[in-house]
């Protein structure tokens, strides 16, 4: 097996999206946000130039593990979180293949964490979209790992108890070399994401805050809708000063070293932070917790981009030295390795 | 001085010591120049959990029995003629296995008050009395080798590491083995440790010298090579046969092998063989977690490399739940489950065959799979190819079935010819199937769908673990489920037709009583029946090698004898499915001690039944 092939291979024309729409019915419930993360990816993928019988979808379960059903390239629904799994034997069989993850907070976050966290480690080349809407869907209405304290849903009558996780600040502690955020309505910002994603070697870790008008119906609206999106939307920008609401507000580093959120006007321009993807991880992990809720000012974009190693190159290169070494396998030699006696 | 030879047929030998004094090793290297030396050998290996127990204590003694002939052996015998114990503790855990009269070889230098207390011995058991009626060798081993290397300038510590040489070396001057075979491993080991080579070289020259010099061993031993059809041999153990086949399915087949396994014990011995053969392109992974590891191996099955993982019993618990979604996905994939004493963490080094049920129907819904249980450390080897080629040829999750006693034992093996290996065609899915659709689960003659790997142009398809139609369209219709259900089964039922028919030994073909078993029991029904037979008794013998699905002529079989005794390392689960399936009156025979059933055992057992 090759590396990723620099060219783009199979591809006959332009491609457009209906190459990558699967004939068949959408069941997801009318204005879910999953539509427009389906439609986005789907408008995205032709820019790559990468015929869609070189790319696999790997899902697990939960609403968003359908996906893999509606694009129209290799696919496989797996088990209950265990996707990351399933696309690290892929994406480390074949190199060559471009391989993206569809999880939830529930599938990716709970009960599929370790798979997330260890694929984020080792740097597997796959591509990883976290549907985050706070909920659990398909299960009709539990709170899930990255529900709000307090949340008061049908297993949680009287509101959760549980510390929600931080997904960006979790991909960042296991070490992903590439972590970022968007929101399901925003096709630009999330097409800007999935093109830097798609670029990366590596692991990509990409949470996007996806609307369950169902079960959680506005979680995200301080941020996603106008006019209060405007105020809350902190946009990463690689090397730019990080100013958001119109040029009110900005991140600023504070008396005691700690970011803080602070009015331009009042703030020395040397105190308002630059962003740096390749930087610090602590900068990349402070801006994860600029809010504690996306209710409050909340940075989307790339918090980190970083290289290392891939794991499957890393692996094929062990391969490779192993047999310049030793030569190319040999089972009759190896079969004959160690002491042998003849009997006549 | 000319010592006397005397020949035997066959000897088993039991060293044992503390968990640190490296008997496995001393076992090891005897076995390899028994090996050599022709004759027919079956090793047991038993040694506790902890990797280095409490020093001195009974339950931190590790040891190593074999069994050598100048015949046809298949068991590491039942009680040995031969104990090599290194301290108190392992006389005390040992003694009791060692056959009436048999040859006790002691360490001296380590009955020492501390030691006899840390055995929880009252009084020195080579002198009150307990060893009367064995014929007792006491060798001073720890002071002699510490004389032996004195000159290499190591510590006393370090000196007296190298005494389980020196019991190598006295034991190997006993049974006339050949000691080229111990220098050259030694100097391949440590050549480029000149003082532990030294040390070592030195420790076993000086144990096989003390017995050739000191009058203390009158006798030394002849045992003869054993017949065996001509070929090129080698000593096997389960797990490098087990490694060994998977690499030679990998290249007979033309896809890559990817193994990815969670270190377990028994299993993580067949992780540590694989990741030595990158050469090969084998790719090894060391998943997160079990489940993780089955995982990885799907999905580089789904993308067109032969997946497989390796476990023990815990980790087949966890796997359960991707092996399910293997049966639905219909990719090949083998499952490796080195069986240990459960359940839960149980006995993590000690034997058992007691996941025979859960690999038959370990998981939730219909999901059928089939089950190939491998019977000798040689046979290993096949079982591994032929795990693969079925998953291959059938388009299936495998579970191969070992065990600890077959991983850990080895045997001489005749090396196979590559070119009599079977071939494995992967017959990809290269372009549509129906028309110019491509259905993934249109079916073959074997009931198989087609396997396209991603990367194939035009075969784009999502596949998952929802119930699908024919067509490969998610369905909720009943109807259509049943027929998936029965389909997947008729698609396992139907390898039947792809395997070989249960064979049968009944020499005079008078027997009354079939001995069937499965997996690792294969030796001591040989050994047993063959006892048996010598008394001019009748017993048929036969070994399933296929549990699902069964030899065709199974049921056949089993109705053709009076009585049916299955002898088993679990509670009657073969047994179990034998009555359900044939309505045939089993007669089960248990062991659960972590340790293989002795032929002698199951012969008295046998006979019980003829006479009942």
């Amino acid at each position: 097996m090759s590396d990723r092939p620099a060219e783009p291979d199979g591809v006959v024309g332009t491609l457009t999206k209906k190459d990558f729409t699967a004939d068949r019915e959408v069941r997801w419930c009318p204005g879910c946000g999953d539509y427009a993360i389906l439609a986005t990816v789907q408008s995205f993928l032709p820019e790559l130039g990468v015929s869609p019988d070189r790319i696999v979808f790997v899902s697990g379960i939960g609403c968003s593990g359908r996906f893999t059903y509606y694009m129209d390239t290799y696919g496989v629904h797996g088990i209950h979180g265990r996707a990351p799994a399933l696309a690290t034997g892929i994406a480390t069989a074949r190199p060559d293949l471009h391989v993206w993850v569809v999880t939830g907070d529930g599938d990716g976050l709970s009960i599929g964490g370790n798979h997330l966290i260890h694929a984020l480690r080792r740097n597997v080349n796959i591509k990883i979209l976290l549907f985050n809407n706070q909920i659990y869907g398909l299960t009709k209405g539990q709170y899930s790992p990255t529900s709000e304290e307090g949340k008061v849903t049908k297993s949680t009558p009287f509101g959760s108890v549980d510390h929600p996780f931080n997904p960006i600040a979790l991909a960042l502690g296991a070490e992903a070399t590439f972590v970022a955020r968007t929101i399901d309505n925003d096709r630009q910002h999330m097409t800007q994401v999935l093109r830097q994603a798609a670029a990366h070697r590596g692991a990509a870790f990409v949470e996007i805050y996806q609307n369950c008008n169902v079960f959680n119906d506005g979680a995200f609206d301080l941020l996603r809708e106008k006019p209060q999106g405007i105020h809350n939307q902190i946009r990463l920008e690689h090397g730019k000063p990080i100013v958001f609401d119109e040029g009110r507000r900005c991140v600023a580093v504070g008396d005691n070293g700690r970011l803080v959120i602070a009015d331009v006007e009042t703030t020395p321009p040397d105190r308002i932070v630059v962003h740096d993807v390749h930087g610090r991880p602590s900068l990349a992990f402070a801006l994860a917790h600029t809010s504690d809720r996306p209710t409050e000012p909340t940075c989307i974009g790339v918090f980190r981009e970083v290289e290392r190693p891939v794991y499957g190159e890393a692996m094929d290169r062990q391969i490779e030295l192993a047999t310049q070494r030793l030569g190319p396998g040999d089972l009759d030699q190896l079969l004959h390795s160690g002491d042998t006696w003849v009997v006549r | 001085m000319t010592k006397a030879v005397e020949e035997r047929q066959r000897v088993v030998i039991r060293f044992a010591g503390d968990s640190g004094d490296g008997m496995q090793l001393t076992g090891d290297r005897f076995t390899n120049a028994t090996a050599v030396l022709g004759n027919d050998l079956a090793t047991l290996p038993d040694f506790p959990a902890e990797i280095r127990a409490p020093a001195g204590t009974v339950h931190g003694v590790s040891a190593f029995q074999i069994q050598f002939a100048s015949e046809d052996i298949t068991t590491p015998g039942d009680h040995p003629n031969v104990l090599v114990a290194m301290n108190p503790a392992a006389l005390k855990a040992e003694l009791d296995s060692v056959e009436k009269g048999g040859t006790i070889i002691v360490n001296e230098d380590a009955f020492i008050q501390r030691n006899l207390e840390k055995a929880h011995y009252t009084s020195n058991p080579l002198e009150d009395g307990t060893l009367d009626g064995y014929q007792v060798y006491r060798v001073p081993m720890t002071s002699i080798t510490v004389r032996a290397v004195e000159e290499l300038g190591l510590s006393r510590k370090e000196a007296e590491r190298s005494k389980n040489m020196f019991a190598l070396g006295l034991v190997s001057w006993m049974y006339g083995r050949p000691t080229d075979v111990t220098l050259n491993w030694l100097q391949k080991k440590f050549g480029d440790k000149p003082q532990v080579y030294d040390a070592n070289v030195a420790a076993f020259k000086a144990g096989y010298n003390f017995g050739e010099t000191t009058e203390l061993f009158g006798t030394s031993y002849r045992v003869p090579p054993a017949p065996a059809e001509p070929g090129t041999y080698r000593n096997v153990s389960g797990a490098s046969a087990l490694a060994m086949g998977l690499v030679a399915a990998s290249v007979r087949s033309g896809l890559p092998l990817f193994y990815a396994s969670y270190p377990i014990t028994p299993a993580s011995e067949l992780l540590h063989e694989l990741s030595r053969l990158k050469n090969f392109g084998v790719r090894t992974l060391q998943a997160e977690d079990e489940i993780a590891a089955a995982g990885i191996a799907l999905g580089a099955s789904f993308a067109g490399h032969l997946g497989v993982t390796g476990t023990s019993g815990p980790g087949m618990d966890l796997k359960a739940e991707t092996i399910g979604l293997a049966v639905v996905l219909e990719l090949p994939m083998v499952i490796i489950d080195v069986q240990r004493a459960g359940p839960s963490t149980g006995m993590p080094t000690k034997t058992e065959a007691s996941d025979l049920l859960m690999a038959l129907f370990g998981r939730h819904g219909e999901s059928p799979m089939p089950v190939v249980a491998a019977y000798t450390p040689g046979n290993c080897f096949d079982a591994a190819i032929e795990a693969c080629r079925i998953a291959v040829a059938h388009r299936t999750p495998v579970v191969l079935l070992s065990d600890t006693f077959l991983s850990n034992s080895s045997e001489p093996w005749r090396i196979p010819e590559v070119d009599s290996l079977p071939v494995i065609d992967p017959r990809f899915a290269t372009g549509p199937n129906a028309g110019t659709e491509f259905l993934p689960y249109l079916r073959d003659e074997n009931l198989a769908r087609p396997w396209a790997v991603p990367g194939t142009p035009g075969l784009r398809h999502q596949i998952g673990g929802l119930e699908k139609d024919e067509s490969g369209s998610i369905s909720y219709d009943g109807p259509n489920h049943e027929r998936m259900t029965h389909l997947r089964a008729a698609k396992v039922a139907k390898i039947a037709d792809d395997i070989p028919p249960l064979e049968v030994d009944d020499p005079d073909g008078s027997a009354e009583v079939l001995v069937l078993g499965w997996g690792s029991t294969y030796g001591t029904i040989r050994a047993a029946a063959r006892c048996v037979r010598e008394r001019g008794l009748s017993v048929a013998t036969a070994h399933l090698y296929h549990l699902n699905p069964f030899p065709k002529n199974t049921g056949e079989v089993v109705r053709a004898y009076r009585k049916v005794l299955i002898p088993e390392m679990n509670m009657g689960q073969l047994a179990m499915l034998i009555r359900a399936r044939y309505l045939v009156d089993a007669i089960g025979y248990s062991k659960i001690q972590g340790l293989p059933i002795f032929a002698g055992e199951l012969e008295d057992r046998i006979l019980e039944v003829m006479q009942a």
